[in-house]
């Protein structure tokens, strides 16, 4: 895979601190383990003349980012009333012994990393997951066997 | 500009996205240029149709024939009988040929302010905005009113916040025109993580250049000069859509330096949140947008006079700023005669769960909730009995079949009116739990808690812990009551809304369905979950 420069994202970037989320989305977004170095703070502490500190006090709050490195595919399956209601216990369930982890694990394949959402806003096609930026609705057992293959083939 | 015989319009929504639009869009041209019709049919991909659950949703006009779960392989038989034989095909009718009522009847109960234009014009092309007078409240405004009187304006309508405290919009853009201090600020909240609610999601991707003409609006009157939408980082399409409504306007010099040549100066950003619910409570915005830990701050001082970076700000949910432009295009007066006398205007909802007709509307202030659930949900599918109702999502309240009859407004709603906000409808049949529901509420709770005060902290995880030995059947006969006084003590003692809402679905299961609580402890069959609701397999 050809990874964007981190120089050249920074530079997208004016150096000014409300600026912070969006450029750690934009550097999480090309790491192909969805996760953020220590290397990265350390550039983005920089671009912002900030404490490394700071830099990590902030992204350690939100849930889309992550220090740990992750599958090249995250998956984030929703648990909100109304997914409860149409049956994501039961997903969660059957992605856990599909995928043979647990929530908040990776496969040993290092390709997929099982988490939990909140809604995602898209209830009228509940049970509902995210997998990298592709919702995926209206979920039964083989609907999610049919997604895995997909991108265990790599789309 | 040509004329069509016939317009067919197609919902872009994320709903529709992951039902594979894009390609059913490509098949739909493709077929119309073999039939010969592209010259006489044309198609405009537009904003949700208000359908939920069905898929791609096309409507066909004159006739107003709604299709639902519409495939690429279907869509040359529906170009070849209905666009070139004329006749529908009503196997792929919406609802089914059966029902009472139809999609499109649905649409007439409604009184259409916000959503008038999703579903109708490209919200991708300024130019359609204009032509249904998008920014005409704009130029009026910048022409003829002084900034004190689109205030003025915007009191006398009586518009109240549409994010669930209900606080008047007139009156907040005064205190923050008096406020002292510069720059002021203009911040449009679009951090919708309620779950269940997607009206301000489908607001954006259905017509975008109304939330961007009323944060103008809205920055003129409070004399601000910058602005920001923050929303949610998982709403994709909704950040593309914006931006590209903000791009538009700048162009057309809607935004600027000189807007409409009046000399007013505003820009705006767009700011992607990263996962988070209790940035959606108005200081915790302020801080993430400030590049920190959502942390809510203490109140006061209010966002009106200490906002972003310590100015002077407006912070205004999407629902609220989306009326704005028909307030000041339509008058006070002609918006008063909206809804009730102390609650005016409309409300959007979704409506969910076991409705026969799942999706978004919009009715008067005031509506009878039972209105909603029967005459625009359409009411349970297959003669089901309505067990429950939780209205305005996590932080909302279970409501029972005889509760129905109670009028959606801030008044009548009183002390759970911050439900009403969100405008998530959730309906339930009696295969529904409720203390499994509850279950599911509470875990939200305890994932969501920002983990700054400890009542909220430690208060979301006991919840969850006593639930759950409530559903094993080992919660001992004091559990309920310490529930709720957990929850009460949470009311009072947790720092921002996010920990004081716990209560509302507390109190509201507990004293609505207590019977299923104490069957549960009682180790007696619930018939809730006697039934089981396992997803499909196979």
């Amino acid at each position: 895979m050809n990874l964007p420069n981190k120089q050249d994202i920074l530079s997208q970037h004016p150096r000014s601190e409300d600026r912070l989320l969006a450029i750690l989305h934009d550097l999480q977004k090309a790491n192909s383990d969805n996760a953020l170095s220590r290397e990265d703070l350390q550039l983005v502490a920089a671009h912002l003349n900030v404490p490394l500190s700071r830099v990590h006090d902030a992204l350690t709050f939100y849930s889309m980012f992550s220090l740990r490195p992750r599958g090249r595919h995250v998956i984030r399956v929703c648990d909100s009333p109304h997914c409860h209601l149409g049956g994501s216990w039961s997903v969660l369930e059957e992605l856990q012994r599909l995928l043979g982890v647990k929530v908040g694990e990776t496969t040993e394949d290092g390709l997929f990393t099982l988490e939990l959402t909140s809604c995602l806003g898209v209830c009228g096609v509940a049970p509902v997951m995210m997998v990298d930026e592709e919702m995926v609705g209206n979920l039964t057992t083989e609907r999610l066997q049919e997604v895995l293959a997909r991108y265990r083939e790599g789309r | 500009m040509k004329l069509a015989r016939a317009h067919v319009l197609i919902g872009v929504d994320d709903e529709a996205r992951l039902a594979g639009v894009e390609d059913i869009i490509r098949t739909l041209h493709t077929s119309l240029e073999q039939a010969g019709l592209a010259d006489e049919i044309q198609v405009v991909e537009t904003g949700t149709l208000g359908v939920s659950g069905h898929g791609v949703v096309l409507v066909v006009y004159p006739e107003g024939i709604y299709y639902g779960d519409v495939t690429a392989d279907i869509v040359p038989h529906i170009v070849e009988e209905h666009l070139f034989k004329g006749r529908p095909v009503e196997s792929l009718r919406l609802p089914s040929a059966t029902a009472a009522v139809r999609p499109s009847e649905v649409y007439r109960r409604q009184t259409r302010v916000v959503l008038r234009n999703c579903g109708v014009i490209d919200p991708g092309n300024i130019d359609e905005y204009i032509a249904a007078g998008g920014y005409e409240a704009l130029g009026k405004s910048l022409g003829d009113m002084r900034p004190e009187e689109v205030v003025a304006e915007i009191k006398e309508s009586g518009l109240r916040g549409r994010g669930g405290a209900g606080f008047p919009t007139g009156l907040k853009w005064e205190l923050v025109r008096r406020a002292a201090g510069e720059p002021k600020y203009v911040v449009c909240n679009a951090d919708e993580g309620e779950p269940g609610t997607f009206k301000d999601r489908l607001i954006l991707e259905g017509d975008p250049h109304k939330l961007v003409e009323g944060m103008v609006l809205c920055a003129y009157a409070c004399g601000a000069s910058q602005g920001f939408v923050y929303i949610r980082g998982e709403y994709g399409l909704s950040i593309e859509r914006i931006q590209g409504a903000i791009d538009q306007a700048r162009d057309y010099g809607l935004l600027g330096r000189d807007i409409m040549g009046s000399g007013f100066a505003f820009d705006m950003e767009v700011r992607p949140g990263a996962g988070a619910y209790v940035c959606g409570e108005e200081t915790s915005l302020l801080e993430s947008l400030e590049g920190k830990r959502g942390w809510p701050r203490m109140r006061p001082p209010y966002p009106v006079t200490f906002g972003l970076w310590g100015k002077p700000t407006a912070l205004n949910n999407v629902e609220t700023l989306a009326n704005v432009p028909e307030i000041v295009a339509g008058g006070a007066e002609w918006y008063k005669q909206l809804g009730t006398a102390a609650c005016t205007g409309t409300k959007v909802y979704t409506i969910l769960g076991h409705v026969r007709f799942p999706g978004l509307v919009e009715v008067e202030m005031g509506t009878p909730l039972r209105a909603l659930v029967y005459d625009l949900g359409g009411g349970l599918p297959d003669g089901q009995a309505l067990k429950a109702v939780l209205v305005g999502g996590a932080a909302g309240a279970f409501v029972t079949p005889q509760a129905l009859d109670v009028r959606m407004d801030y008044e009548s709603l009183r002390n759970w009116a911050a439900a009403l906000g969100s405008g998530a409808i959730l309906v339930m049949d009696e295969s529904a739990c409720l203390v499994d529901m509850l279950g599911s509420v509470l875990r939200f709770f305890r994932h969501e808690s920002c983990g700054q005060c400890v009542p909220c902290r430690a208060g979301t995880d006991r919840l969850v812990n006593i639930l759950e030995g409530i559903r094993r059947g080992q919660g001992g006969a004091s559990a309920l009551e310490e529930l709720e006084r957990i929850a009460a003590t949470m009311q009072v003692a947790s720092l921002c809304p996010l920990g004081q809402s716990v209560l509302l679905p507390v109190h509201t299961a507990l004293t609505g369905f207590r019977d299923e609580f104490v069957a549960h402890i009682e180790g007696t069959n619930c018939p809730a979950c006697s039934r089981g609701r396992e997803v499909a397999t196979g």
